[in-house]
């Protein structure tokens, strides 16, 4: 009975409730998308990362994780590979970021290739001339280049020449001269890649390269992606958090505004159910049970906008990854619950404190 | 109490302030009520009927003077005591019909048996009172698609559901034309004949008063004349 009159006073104005609903869900779904595109970017570099087959970096001694120089000397990879016979292959690359969270990555694509175990390329063929680009899938289809097309990196123009799978290392690559030039990066590399013959070697190796090339910061491919997971979601925490922060916000001063206006319209009902005996627990109850189904339709609702979300970046914005994290969806729901709780609180109060004498006398 | 009294009244007085100033609503009453009595309270408009209902319906406090009802002192009782009362000891009867709009003619009676934590109970009483009232074929209409005779006696089966010691009836044909107050007098007339339920109607009608009630009390500038 109780279910019955909750249900019917909410379906007794459907367009407040359905915005209500719709405001609740997008709650949700901001907070899941958000989640979902940080760990999304963070997982696709990561991927990235580990398509390169190395073993070990090598690195400038820096404190963030993009880097923007080339201090590394071209001949230290002969140089290793000549010290060290457990070390199977060792390429440098150099990396440019203009800007726009994309990298540009300068590779010599014989050794990238080898390293890397072979990599697919489903349409054209690598560069052979300076100004020639190769891209992976996900980037020609973000910015609808074909080969043949051109791309302007650097401000300056680069034929697309090939197009490659996706998850190996960059999304743009041009030749490592190409990039030395317009750097002015002669005879350097941003980063040193190593494979090793023996992979369960490389904590070994590490220790003794460390001693040789003291000023480089030196780190086992597997100890980067997990010291650049922990410090990104660090990173990201903080803006996630000021936006969950806000649609939580959101969230409660919609259900408030909504219970509230919902209560003042109801004013007399709730001065007759006083009447007729309802206690203060009773009448609270059903505005907090109202808050509950909306909560609840709006968290259902919240998560089919999100993996509709997640269907749109995919195709409109195919650069951007989003991963909806089960344990992000359940958190979101208990936010939501939680803030829709406290924003009909001071309606339920409100309810519940009625005197039913003043409401029935001059209502 | 006055033996077979139901509701005992003394010396009650209530007193508003409005604007920093003291209004007088009742000014010294004193009434007994005996059980299975149909009483009609007349009086004009501020003579203090319906404060005299509020009070006794545990919805107002008085502000001095003596209220029992079935036994209970109602300027003793705390907030959630008189939440008790009106749950099974009093029924009300509004002028207004006081439904809810978003439930059926059932279920605004049943309501009242899920507040006083009742529901399931008393279904041969339901039955029963359905049956007095002659609405049985209409419970499951909203309130809107009743007339206003047939809302009151939906709210008469409501009052009654709980199975209360008194029913209060605050002008209960106030909103009705005469065809239908007739037909909600002689309801109340009816259960109070029937099964000897208690009624106090307050009212401004000195011909519902002397249609239905054994006894009139009036009411004039907060006394009883």
């Amino acid at each position: 009975m109780v279910q019955r009159l909750v249900l019917r006073n909410l379906f007794h104005r459907p367009v407040r409730t359905g915005l209500t609903i719709l405001a609740v869900a997008v709650e949700v779904m901001m907070i899941v998308l958000m989640v979902g595109v940080s760990e999304g970017l963070l997982r696709d570099s990561l991927r990235r990362t580990r398509g390169v087959g190395a073993d070990i970096l090598i690195r400038p001694e820096i404190s963030g994780r993009t880097i923007t120089t080339a201090d590394i000397s071209e001949k230290l990879p002969g140089i290793l590979m000549d010290r060290f016979p457990e070390i199977r292959s060792a390429m440098g690359a150099t990396v440019f970021t203009p800007g726009n969270l994309q990298t540009i990555t300068g590779v010599d694509w014989e050794r990238f290739d080898a390293m890397a175990g072979g990599i697919v390329i489903f349409e054209g063929r690598t560069y052979r001339a300076p100004y020639e680009a190769i891209v992976d899938e996900v980037y020609a289809r973000q910015e609808q280049v074909s080969v043949g097309g051109t791309i302007e990196l650097m401000s300056h123009e680069f034929e697309v020449v090939g197009i490659v799978e996706t998850g190996k290392m960059s999304r743009v690559f041009i030749p490592l001269e190409t990039m030395a030039d317009l750097q002015g990066w002669q005879g350097r590399f941003s980063q040193l890649y190593v494979k090793l013959n023996e992979p369960s070697r490389a904590r070994a190796l590490i220790d003794e390269l460390r001693t040789l090339l003291p000023n480089r910061h030196i780190i086992s491919v597997e100890d980067f992606l997990a010291l650049t997971a922990a410090s990104v979601r660090q990173l990201s925490s903080q803006f996630v958090n000021v936006i969950i922060s806000i649609a939580v916000a959101i969230g409660f001063i919609v259900v408030m505004l909504a219970m509230y206006t919902a209560i003042l319209e109801r004013t007399r009902e709730i001065g007759i159910l006083k009447a007729i005996g309802a206690s203060k627990s009773f009448i609270g109850s059903i505005v907090l049970r109202e808050t509950l189904v909306i909560s609840f339709l709006g968290i259902l609702l919240g998560y089919v906008l999100s993996v509709l979300g997640e269907q749109l970046v995919a195709i409109r914005y195919p650069l951007v990854s989003v991963v909806l994290l089960p344990d992000w969806m359940l958190w979101a729901a208990l936010l939501t619950i939680a803030g829709s709780i406290a924003g009909a609180s001071y309606p339920a109060w409100k309810a519940a404190s009625a005197d039913p004498c003043e409401i029935l006398s001059y209502e | 109490m006055a033996s077979g009294a139901i509701i005992e009244i003394q010396d009650l007085k209530k007193t508003y302030r409005l604007g920093g100033v003291d209004v007088p609503a009742l000014r010294g009453v004193s009434l007994s009520i005996a059980a299975g009595e149909f009483i009609a309270v007349l009086g004009p408009s501020g003579s203090g009927k319906s404060t005299l209902f509020h009070i006794i319906g545990g919805m107002l406090a008085p502000s001095s003077g003596s209220v029992q009802v079935a036994g209970l002192e109602l300027s003793s009782l705390s907030d959630s005591q008189r939440t008790d009362l009106r749950k099974t000891t009093v029924g009300f009867v509004f002028q207004r019909f006081n439904l809810l709009p978003t439930l059926n003619a059932e279920e605004n009676i049943r309501i009242a048996q899920h507040v006083a934590g009742l529901a399931g109970t008393n279904e041969k009483h339901f039955d029963h009172v359905i049956r007095i009232l002659g609405i049985a074929h209409r419970l499951r209409h909203k309130p809107y698609a009743l007339s206003g005779g047939e809302q009151q006696r939906v709210a008469i089966a409501r009052a009654l559901v709980n199975k209360p010691r008194i029913v209060l009836a605050d002008e209960p044909t106030g909103n009705l034309d005469s065809e239908n107050s007739l037909a909600v007098l002689d309801a109340l007339k009816s259960l109070n004949e029937k099964i000897g339920q208690t009624v106090l109607m307050i009212t401004h009608d000195s011909e519902a008063a002397d249609y239905c009630a054994r006894r009139v009390v009036r009411m004039n500038d907060g006394r009883i004349v």
